[in-house]
């Protein structure tokens, strides 16, 4: 045993490098994992109303989503103060709900059509009556699963 | 020999990486779509005007109406919003059969038998100035009632949370405490926007 560390005797060792692959991996997959990409740009400031009894939504694919809120600040010049709605990119009226819904509905397959689900982001100082007016054109168009989307709040 | 400085071990730095990867994908909470899920009611035929003639008795319906200024008006006395879903329970459950509270109806329920299920029927109905914020409060806590009592009932039958029992065992829950939140056709008030 003496034999050996007398090779090694002065200098010092250097750090080793064999771990370098585990630790960029690791890196690697924590920010694939936690990293959400952004579908849609929000134009509405949206502050979710907090709930518990809340369920997850589980396929994406099958989630539409609408949003309604006060306009961000670089839109309230051209659109008020008053609460709006935004379907994917852009401000659209109750009425071209209808639209939007078919439009997303067509992307799904025929199968999973029945569990299409429609997110509603809606801030929780928005008035009830455009979220009425809404829900009345979901009805309409026959998209009747609907999540209020929340945020969760401790017992 | 006494110089010797001995070289650092690598071969666990592997086993410290797998752990804090592990440690991170535990903890961190991806920022996944959550909410109160709902089913709307399938649209009115333009050719049917009101289906006001199906009658239900009015001691199985459990009225929650919230004004433009948030306030509460639950059975027709006004309340807070963390009393409703104890309110509810009572309204829900019926324990002591009061005359003023839902009928209840035999039934048979594959795994629990012959069991009395109340006839109850939540109806919320808001203004179109009510805050959706609080309409979603409202309705956070009347789930939270049936969630409340689904889980006392699965203690005590199966002496488990609802949320742990199999598909049939929860379908036959469900059964005996079906989730009934009616909201009303909306009428406009003269309430304005």
């Amino acid at each position: 045993m003496a034999k050996f560390r007398k090779d090694s005797s002065k200098e010092l060792p250097p750090v080793s490098t064999a771990s370098l692959p585990d630790i960029v991996f690791m890196l690697l997959f924590f920010f694939m994992v936690s990293t959400s990409i952004k579908e849609v740009e929000l134009k509405v400031a949206i502050k979710a109303p907090m709930a518990t009894e809340i369920k997850k939504l589980e396929k994406k694919s099958l989630v539409s989503n609408i949003y309604v809120g006060e306009p961000k600040k670089q839109f309230l010049k051209n659109m008020g103060t008053e609460p709006r709605i935004q379907l994917n990119d852009q401000f659209a009226e109750v009425a071209d709900i209808g639209s939007y819904i078919e439009e997303e509905r067509s992307k799904i397959s025929e199968v999973e059509r029945p569990f299409m689900t429609i997110s509603l982001k809606v801030d929780e100082n928005t008035k009830m009556g455009i979220v009425t007016d809404i829900k009345q054109q979901l009805r309409r168009v026959s998209a009747l699963k609907l999540n209020y989307s929340t945020r969760k709040k401790d017992k | 020999m006494a110089k010797k400085t001995p070289e650092i071990p690598s071969a666990s730095m592997a086993d410290i990486a797998f752990m804090l990867l592990i440690f991170f994908l535990v903890t961190t909470t991806m920022d996944t779509d959550s909410g109160i899920t709902r089913m709307l009611p399938p649209p009115v035929p333009p050719d049917q005007k009101n289906n006001d003639d199906i009658k239900i008795k009015e001691r199985n319906v459990f009225v929650v109406l919230i004004n433009r200024n948030d306030q509460l008006l639950v059975e027709g006395q006004q309340m807070q919003i963390n009393e409703l879903k104890a309110k509810a329970k009572e309204f829900i459950e019926n324990p002591v059969d009061d005359i003023n509270l839902p009928e209840k109806d035999a039934q048979d329920i594959p795994l629990l038998g012959t069991v009395m299920v109340s006839k109850q029927v939540i109806s919320l109905q808001n203004d179109r100035g009510t805050s959706y914020g609080m309409y979603i409060q409202a309705q956070n806590e009347l789930a939270a009632a049936y969630n409340e009592l689904r889980d006392e009932f699965s203690l005590r039958k199966f002496g488990r949370k609802f949320d742990d029992l199999d598909e049939e065992k929860q379908g036959a829950v469900k059964d005996l405490y079906p989730q009934r939140i009616s909201e009303a056709e909306p009428k406009n008030y003269g309430g304005g926007k």
